[in-house]
């Protein structure tokens, strides 16, 4: 099978193209989320946060109103109780965080298998962007764009808040109201990622782009267009190798992201291994 | 050019109910520089996070110009800079780039820079004489040449009011002189700095007032007046030695050894 081939098969299932046009939007969204979740040491909180959301998926079925609005409720609301915990109790913050989002993920699994539903388990955990409905991809949409536009909004100032909340602070910056447009839009970037590659992986899309660029750029301007373009490169090309290998759409997007986080991670100009061994070498003699 | 510029009102500052900062009272004069002098934990750091808002004192009301410290960072009146950056050294932004953060206040929410907003940033960067490494990552400096980033960042600012928190800890002797000549200009220009340091030789150089503090304020007046062996023996609790010597005290070596402070 030729190239050219390899590519145009696929697209004349309908099915095909809105599964990767939705996969490049999600790549997209969630990789310029993700420069901000490194930056901010937000890795463990993102892992957090999209477990978290599982029950307010669930309700949100059951009650019939967008999952997207469930998942935002108990997205926050887990933070919210990380918070409380963390402040009323000796207990470290990546024990409560562990034990946290573990307890809720864990009522989303008592709900999903005790409620009656439609919901399928295994698209939840692992994402069904194959099967994916017009109205959940019209929520994916709108996430998007609300994040994307808040994103380009509000990037000087979130920057400053992941870099130096002191100073942000100090110049009449409201870091509270930041922190929670942050921690928003991950719960709902979340949402988004989950109808891609599932609640277990979209943690990494939400981490190993931004890590991927961090390594490739000293410029935050340069690393967010990175990230992007890594995102949307793994989510377009794992959609398509998933549909010729018949294999997880997750799956094959996230070895992707992580193919291109080890080539970045050897290959980087400046902060590559290879390059850092050269110099030590170079130190040594 | 005489107003109240800062004025602390019977502040005191407790951490999870220890009193840091007791019953502190001061009033700075728009146009002066003062010296904040006191031992390691004697509530410096704490003075300055309280007169940001950052502490919340337990009793007491500090007011600059006459307003309400969250009224005055909206007018980017006040320019802070703390003892150390908690900030990470491998962010991916320059100098430069930091140095800009100082104008956000003047920008509207896409804080995009007019020239203004530029001028004023080549202007403080040259001041430090780090134009040259603007464009550098800021991992990529030393200590002395970070501290310099963050001063500019203060200087562009603008603001009338300066807030500086051990300035010179870990930079050399002439680095030092410049910043202290920088201080000196702006007194000049109508601005008033609270500034705490180690550094006593060189206190009577530029302060036109000293504030000695231990957990209160023990002595506060021009320098002249305040800044004698007596009152300085009561602050470090006689352990200053001689001060003539401290005032001798001025090599680099010395500064670095202040930077664990
Ligand atoms: N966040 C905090 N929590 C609890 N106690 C604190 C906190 N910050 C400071 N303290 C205590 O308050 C006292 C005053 O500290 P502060 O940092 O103001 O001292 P300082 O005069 O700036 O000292 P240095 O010269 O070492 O910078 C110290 O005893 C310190 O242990
Ligand atoms: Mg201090």
């Amino acid at each position: 099978m030729d190239l050219v081939q390899w590519f145009a098969a696929p697209l004349q299932h309908e099915f095909m193209v809105k599964a990767i046009l939705v996969s490049a939007l999600v790549g997209l969204v969630c990789s310029a989320l993700s420069c901000f979740m490194t930056l901010k040491g937000w890795a463990l909180m993102g892992d957090a946060v999209s477990h978290a959301v599982m029950p307010g998926v669930v309700i949100a079925y059951i009650l019939n109103i967008p999952l997207a609005v469930g998942a935002f409720v108990f997205g926050v609301g887990s933070v919210i109780a990380i918070g409380f915990i963390k402040s009323k109790t000796r207990v470290k913050e990546d024990t409560v965080i562990g034990l946290v989002f573990t307890g809720f993920f864990a009522l989303g699994l008592v709900l999903v298998s005790k409620v009656k539903s439609s919901i399928d388990l295994t698209h939840i955990l692992f994402g069904n962007v194959l099967g994916i409905s017009d109205s959940d991809i019209m929520q994916t949409i709108i996430i998007s764009v609300i994040t994307l536009v808040t994103l380009a909004i509000l990037r000087k100032d979130l920057i400053l808040f992941c870099f130096d909340s002191t100073h942000a602070r100090s110049i009449g910056i409201n870091i509270v109201f930041l922190y929670y447009v942050l921690l928003s839009l991950l719960s709902l970037t979340a949402v988004a990622g989950l109808q891609t590659v599932g609640i277990i992986l979209v943690v990494a899309m939400l981490v190993t782009p931004g890590a991927t660029a961090y390594l490739l750029s000293d410029r935050f301007d340069h690393m967010i267009l990175i990230a992007m373009a890594s995102g949307v490169f793994s989510s377009v090309m794992g959609t398509y190798i998933s549909y010729h290998i018949d294999g997880s759409t997750g799956g094959c997007i996230v070895v992707l992201q992580t193919l291109l986080f080890v080539i970045a991670m050897i290959f980087a100009p400046k902060h590559g291994l290879l390059v850092r061994s050269r110099k030590q070498l170079s130190d040594s003699v | 050019m005489n107003a109240i510029s800062i004025d602390v009102k019977n502040v005191t500052v407790a951490y999870h109910g220890k009193v840091a900062l007791h019953s502190a009272s001061l009033q700075l004069k728009a146009g002066t520089i003062c010296g904040l002098v006191g031992m390691n934990g004697a509530g410096k750091s704490t003075l300055f996070k309280a007169i940001m808002g950052f502490v919340k004192p337990v009793t007491g009301q500090i007011l600059i110009n006459g307003l309400s410290i969250h009224q005055i960072q909206k007018k980017c009146l006040v320019a802070y800079v703390p003892q150390s950056e908690e900030v990470d050294w491998d962010f991916p932004v320059s100098v430069y780039d930091v140095v800009m953060m100082g104008r956000y206040g003047y920008m509207n929410l896409l804080r995009i820079p007019r020239s203004p907003d530029k001028q004023a940033v080549r202007e403080s960067l040259e001041r430090v004489e780090m134009w040259q490494m603007r464009d550098r990552q800021i991992g990529e400096l030393s200590g002395g040449q970070k501290k310099r980033t963050f001063f500019a960042r203060a200087l562009a600012q603008q603001g009338m009011v300066l807030l500086l928190d051990e300035p010179f800890a870990g930079v050399d002797i002439k680095t030092e002189k410049m910043m202290i000549n920088l201080l000196i200009a702006l007194r000049q220009a109508g601005h008033t700095i609270l500034i705490s340091t180690h550094d006593l030789a060189s206190i009577t150089t530029f302060c036109d007032q000293v504030v000695l503090i231990n957990r209160s304020i023990l002595a506060y007046g021009d320098t002249s007046e305040v800044f004698t062996e007596e009152n300085l023996a009561r602050t470090f609790g006689g352990s200053v030695g001689d001060f003539a010597s401290a005032k001798n005290r001025f090599t680099p070596v010395n500064q670095e050894d202040q930077s664990w402070t």
